[in-house]
């Protein structure tokens, strides 16, 4: 389980987050939602130890991350695995050795174990024959698929992805959110997710965490996001007219139910 | 102004320590050291060649017409060829160039790195990434630059004479013999000091503008122009020290 505890970040004289004390479950998508320029990229990256925080705690269990010296962090970031927005595959490397390059880095696995470490990540995020092939040769659903495989390949306890679906159409976001969830039931471990996505929302919201105007404004799971009666939650799913009319509709049939 | 100064040196000292840590896996290291020495050395080995060969050719006409009319004898020429070379134009103009060259190069790589998050994404999996992109680069260029540096001043001389006997200024005999009198072996070591300190100046340099670059892609070329500007500025600068305190 991962807990910030009045995480406050400023930027200059920007303080993006004022406040932030939430906790994230393992076997879960916990996902931090909220609109653009909210504060999600920050406070993942708060949570990882890419950015430091200018108040407050973050624990990993009851390790106090924000404690840890630069070595004790390493050792945190081997159980962790961290799927980028622009997927950040190195392009002068091929997929199989982006996926390859954690287990080179951090294992003395031998070539064999390595080769069929790849190959099951690979299988597991649905890609077939690409081990040959570049970042720049692949489309954006199979580069974020290639990101997801890298962040599992050293078996994490805790997943992070920043917008796992922005830039790709409605049918092959769907697909990895619901890879992404699956992975985190197989192997039980703790996911944090950011996205404005809907879909994902109302599909594998598990433990949903709105951020606004730098604070914590809701949080629930995807079978109370219709009911609530939160103000900035509704202005937030419902943005559209269209979505508006459909909420209506779906809170009167339910109610004559 | 000697704030902003002193805070560039001192997150520049602080990459620096934390690039010298002990590798995670010396082979990765060693692999990427391969790929930089590969990448500086035959990447730069045909400007060097062409640049040294001109400025030995230009070196002999310049002092030919110099010595026109005196009293020194015309074999001098391959001397002060070799001489000036060795000591000064060999180490200094290649390491200007391999900073505009190879400096802007690892600036650019290393920040476009930073930018497309693959930087984070190395730091999130464990890596040291201040070492894994820093060392490699200083390892490979301490190594190369030197055998660029003594490449170039044998070439120069060969520019010279090209330059002299060829044109019919000065025979065969009188070039080879200047270029094999009054040697000294302190003008090497002193060539392959400058090599060495120059190398380092201008990967270390170059990799910091890289590593903490922000924003787009203007930044991207800031750094990068930065890298070679700062690099040749502090070359010339440790030029005239290593030259103060050796001879
Ligand atoms: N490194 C930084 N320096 C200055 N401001 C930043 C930095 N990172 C983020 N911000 C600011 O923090 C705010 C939140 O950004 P971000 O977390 O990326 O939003 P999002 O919720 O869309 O992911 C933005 O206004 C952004 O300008
Ligand atoms: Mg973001």
């Amino acid at each position: 389980m991962i807990r910030t505890i009045d995480v406050h970040k400023s930027f200059n004289e920007q303080e993006v987050l004022k406040g932030v004390t939430t906790e994230f479950f393992p076997g879960k998508t916990n996902l931090i939602i909220g609109r653009s320029g909210a504060g999600k990229t920050v406070l993942l990256k708060i949570l990882v130890g890419l950015v430091t925080p200018t108040t407050g705690d973050i624990f990993y269990g009851d390790v106090n991350f924000s404690q840890l010296n630069k070595k004790e962090m390493r050792a945190i970031r081997m159980k962790v695995g961290m799927l980028f927005q622009g997927s950040a595959l190195f392009d002068s490397m091929s997929v199989e050795e982006n996926i390859r390059f954690p287990l080179d880095m951090f294992t003395s696995m031998t070539w064999k174990e390595k080769a069929m470490q790849v190959d099951s990540c690979l299988e597991r995020v649905s890609l077939g024959q690409v081990h040959k092939k570049y970042p720049s040769e692949i489309s954006g659903g199979m580069q974020k698929r290639v990101g997801i495989a890298r962040a599992i390949v050293l078996n994490p306890e805790y997943l992070f992805c920043d917008e796992p679906n922005s830039g790709l159409d409605p049918k092959t976001a769907i697909v990895i959110d619901e890879l992404i969830r699956d992975i985190t039931i197989d192997k039980n471990i703790t996911t944090v997710i950011n996205t404005h996505d809907m879909n994902s929302v109302m599909e594998i919201g598990d433990n949903i965490v709105l951020i606004h105007e730098g604070k914590l404004a809701w949080r629930g799971d995807k079978s109370q996001v219709l009911e609530s009666t939160n103000d900035t939650l509704q202005q937030f799913i419902f943005a559209s007219p269209f979505l508006q009319r459909l909420r209506a509709a779906a809170l009167e049939r339910s109610q004559e139910g | 102004m000697i704030s902003r100064q002193l805070y560039h040196f001192g997150r520049y000292l602080m990459m620096m320590g934390t690039a010298l840590a002990r590798p995670e896996r010396t082979y990765m290291y060693y692999k990427e050291t391969t790929r930089q020495m590969n990448d500086i050395g035959i990447g730069s080995l045909v400007i060097v060649i062409l640049i040294s060969l001109f400025i030995g050719a230009v070196t002999a006409v310049q002092f030919s017409y110099q010595l026109d009319g005196t009293l020194v004898p015309l074999y001098y020429i391959g001397y002060i060829v070799r001489d000036s070379t060795i000591i000064e134009l060999a180490p200094t103009i290649t390491c200007l160039v391999l900073a505009g060259k190879v400096g802007s190069n690892m600036s650019s790589e290393i920040g476009g790195m930073r930018q497309k998050e693959h930087i984070d994404a190395m730091e999130i999996m464990g890596v040291n990434t201040a070492g894994y992109l820093v060392l490699p680069k200083i390892i490979a260029a301490l190594v190369v630059i030197p055998l660029l540096v003594a490449i170039a001043a044998f070439v120069s001389v060969i520019g010279g004479y090209l330059a002299m006997v060829l044109t019919g200024s000065l025979s065969h005999n009188d070039y080879i013999m200047g270029v094999r009198s009054f040697f000294k072996d302190g003008n090497v070591t002193m060539m392959f000091v400058k090599a060495i300190v120059f190398a380092f100046i201008l990967t270390s340099v170059s990799c910091y503008q890289g590593y903490y670059v922000k924003g787009g892609s203007i930044e991207l070329g800031k750094a990068s122009t930065n890298a070679v500007v700062f690099s040749d500025i502090l070359i010339l600068l440790a030029d005239y020290l290593i030259a103060s305190i050796l001879t």
